[in-house]
C-alpha cells in the first residue's frame, strides 16, 4: 500500500515535469495577449496594422506597424530568394554526389555556421558589409534593408542545408537505382527522382528558414540602420523584432505597450510558421 | 560522361554540377572567411588586461572579466534548472505516458516552444520573471528565461536516447520484482546519460551566443560578483557585452576580443558534442 502511494507521487511528479513544457508556451501565449491586447484597442486594429507612420515619443505618437511588418516579410522573403538556393545546392551536392571526405569536411564547416552567435554576424556585417555596400552600390549610409537580407540568408543556411540532407538522404535507394537503370545520369536523378521524392521535407527546411529570418533580432538590429522606414533596398529599416528590442529599454506609458503589441503580432506570425512547419514534417514522414 | 546522350541533357547535367560546385565553394568560403576574419581582427586584441580586469570609466580601462564571469554564473544557472526539467519530460513522455494524445500536446508544445524568437523570450521573460515575480533585471532572472529556451534541446535529446535503452533492460529489472520508480532510477536514467549530456553541451552553445532574450532580463551591468551575489544583480554575458561595445560604444576592438572568444568557445563546444556522440556510439555498440 505504501509503496503503491510511493509509485503514485513519483509518478505525479513526472507527469508534472512533462505538463512543463505546456505550461511554458501557455505563460508566454497569455502573458502577450494580456499585455498585447491594450495598446490594439486604444490605437485601433485597422490603424495599428495598416499605418504607415511610427512615431512613438513624437507630441502627438503615431504608432503604425506597417513598415515593421513589410520590413520583416520583405527581408524574410529577400533572405529565403538568396539563402535557399544556395543552401538546397549545397544540401544536394553534400547529399547525394559529395566524395565522404568533402562531405564530412563540409558538413562540419555548415554546423560551425549554425553556432555562431548572431551578435558577431553583426559585428562582421557591420564593418564588411555595410561599408561594402556603401562603396558599391554608391549609397550614402550602407547600413540597409540589403544588408539584413544578406546577413539573414547566411544565418538560415545552416537550417535549410541540415533538413534537406535528412529529407533527401531518407529518399529511398531502390528510386535511385531504378532511374539509374533507366539510362538517367546521376546527376539527372539527383535532381529529377531525388529532390521530388524528398519535396517535402525540403518545404519544411525552407519554412525552417522563414521562422529563424523573421525571429532573429540581434543581428539585423546592428546592420539594417533601424529607422521606422516603409521597406526600400537601400533605405535604413526596422523589422518587427527590431522595433520590440530598440525601444523596450525607454519606453513608457501607451509606447511601451504598442511595443507588447508589436510583439504579439510576430508571435502571431511564428505560429502560422509553425503550423505550416509541422504540417510538412508530418508529410515528409509519411511519404 | 556516357555517349549517346542528347546535347540538352549534357548541357543540363553540366549546369547543374557548375551550380551545385559553386554552391558549396561558397558556403565553404564563407566558413572560412568569418573564421579567419574574426579570428585575424579578434586575436590580436586579445590582452591579460582585458581578461583580467573590469571597466572603469575613471581610467579608461576595458575589461571583460565580469562578462566571463557573469557568463558562466548563468550557464551554470540554467543548467542546474533545465537538466531536471528537461530529462524528466523525456522520462515522463517515454516511460509514463499512457494517453497518446497528451503525449501529442506536449511534444507539440516543445516544438512551438523550439520555434519561438528570443526577443520574444526577452520579452516574456522581462514581465514575467522580472515584474511579476520581482526579480528585477537579474542574471537569476536572465537564467530562468534561457531555461525556457533550451527546454525543449534537452528534452529532445533525452528522449532520442531513451528509445535506445533496449525494452528487454526494463523487462528484466521488472521482472526482478522492481517497483517503477526503482527501474527507472537503476536501469533507465543511466541508460541516457549520454542524450543528456548532448542536451547540456547544445544548450551551453545556445546561451553562450545568445543576448536577444538577455537584454531586458539580465541587463549590461559590468560588475564583479561571487555566485550568489552575482544572481542577484544584473550583469551582462559576452554576447550582451560585444553588441553594447559595437553598437553602443563603437569599441570595435574589444567587440572583435570578445567575438574571437566567442568563436573559439563555440568551436570548441561543436568538437565536445562531436566527440561525446561519437563516444557513447562506440560505447553502446560493444
Amino acid at each position: 500500500m505504501k509503496k503503491q502511494a510511493f509509485e503514485n507521487f513519483i509518478y505525479g511528479v513526472f507527469l508534472l515535469l512533462g505538463l512543463i513544457t505546456v505550461g511554458c508556451v501557455l505563460l508566454i501565449t497569455v502573458y502577450l495577449i494580456i499585455s498585447g491586447i491594450p495598446a490594439i484597442r486604444e490605437i485601433g486594429l485597422f490603424k495599428f496594422l495598416f499605418g504607415k507612420t511610427w512615431a512613438s515619443t513624437a507630441k502627438t505618437p503615431q504608432f503604425g506597424i506597417l513598415p515593421f511588418i513589410l520590413t520583416s516579410i520583405y527581408g524574410t522573403a529577400g533572405a529565403i530568394a538568396l539563402g535557399v538556393p544556395i543552401g538546397f545546392l549545397t544540401a544536394v551536392y553534400l547529399a547525394k554526389a559529395a566524395p565522404p571526405k568533402v562531405k564530412a569536411v563540409v558538413a562540419a564547416a555548415v554546423s560551425v555556421l549554425a553556432g555562431i552567435p548572431s551578435v558577431v554576424y553583426g559585428l562582421v556585417g557591420m564593418l564588411v558589409l555595410v561599408p561594402g555596400i556603401r562603396s558599391i552600390f554608391h549609397v550614402p549610409d550602407g547600413a540597409s534593408l540589403l544588408a539584413a537580407i544578406v546577413v539573414l540568408a547566411v544565418m538560415i543556411l545552416p537550417s535549410i542545408v541540415n533538413v534537406s540532407i535528412t529529407a533527401l538522404e531518407a529518399v529511398p535507394q531502390e528510386y535511385e537505382d531504378a532511374s539509374l537503370a533507366l539510362g538517367a545520369t546521376p546527376t539527372e536523378t539527383y535532381f529529377r527522382v531525388s529532390v521530388p521524392a524528398a519535396r517535402s521535407g525540403i518545404a519544411a527546411a525552407v519554412v525552417l528558414g522563414v521562422g529563424r529570418a523573421i525571429g532573429e533580432a540581434m543581428a539585423v538590429m546592428m546592420v539594417s540602420g533601424n529607422v521606422a522606414n516603409m521597406p526600400s533596398l537601400f533605405q535604413s529599416v526596422r523589422f518587427l523584432t527590431t522595433a520590440v528590442a530598440s525601444e523596450m529599454s525607454y519606453s513608457s506609458g501607451l509606447q511601451r505597450q504598442a511595443l507588447f503589441s508589436i510583439a504579439l503580432v510576430l508571435y502571431l506570425f511564428i505560429l502560422l510558421i509553425n503550423a505550416a512547419l509541422n504540417f510538412f514534417l508530418k508529410r515528409s514522414k509519411e511519404a | 560522361m556516357q555517349t549517346g546522350i542528347s546535347k540538352k541533357r549534357r548541357a543540363y547535367i553540366l549546369l547543374m554540377r557548375i551550380l551545385m560546385w559553386l554552391s558549396v565553394a561558397l558556403t565553404a568560403g564563407l566558413v572560412l572567411f568569418l573564421v579567419t576574419y574574426v579570428m585575424a581582427k579578434g586575436l590580436p586584441e586579445i590582452s591579460w588586461n582585458l581578461l583580467t580586469t573590469k571597466p572603469s570609466y575613471l581610467s579608461g580601462n576595458i575589461g571583460i572579466l565580469p562578462d566571463i564571469l557573469n557568463t558562466v554564473y548563468i550557464i551554470i544557472a540554467a543548467l542546474i534548472f533545465v537538466i531536471p526539467l528537461g530529462a524528466g519530460a523525456a522520462v515522463y513522455l517515454n516511460e509514463y505516458a499512457r494517453n497518446k494524445k497528451l503525449v501529442a500536446v506536449i511534444e507539440y508544445a516543445a516544438e512551438t516552444l523550439s520555434g519561438i524568437p528570443s526577443i520574444i523570450y526577452g520579452l516574456v521573460g522581462m514581465l514575467f520573471f522580472c515584474s511579476f515575480l520581482d526579480m528585477q533585471t537579474s542574471l537569476l532572472a536572465g537564467a530562468l528565461t534561457l531555461v525556457i529556451m533550451n527546454l525543449p534541446t534537452v528534452l529532445r535529446t533525452t528522449q532520442e536516447s531513451l528509445k535506445t535503452v533496449p525494452q528487454s533492460y526494463r523487462e528484466g529489472a521488472f521482472g526482478l520484482g522492481a517497483g517503477k520508480w526503482r527501474v527507472i532510477r537503476t536501469v533507465v536514467l543511466p541508460g541516457c546519460v549520454d542524450g543528456i549530456i548532448t542536451g547540456c553541451i547544445l544548450s551551453v552553445g545556445r546561451i553562450l551566443g545568445e543576448s536577444a532574450a538577455l537584454l531586458f532580463t539580465a541587463g549590461f551591468a559590468h560588475a564583479i560578483h561571487g555566485f550568489f551575489e552575482g544572481l542577484n544583480s544584473a550583469g551582462a554575458t559576452l554576447t550582451v557585452a560585444l553588441y553594447v561595445y559595437a553598437k553602443e560604444q563603437g569599441e570595435f576592438g574589444v567587440a572583435f576580443a570578445i567575438a574571437a572568444i566567442l568563436m573559439v568557445l563555440t568551436l570548441l563546444i561543436q568538437l565536445a558534442a562531436m566527440l561525446v556522440g561519437r563516444y557513447f556510439k562506440k560505447r553502446r555498440d560493444l
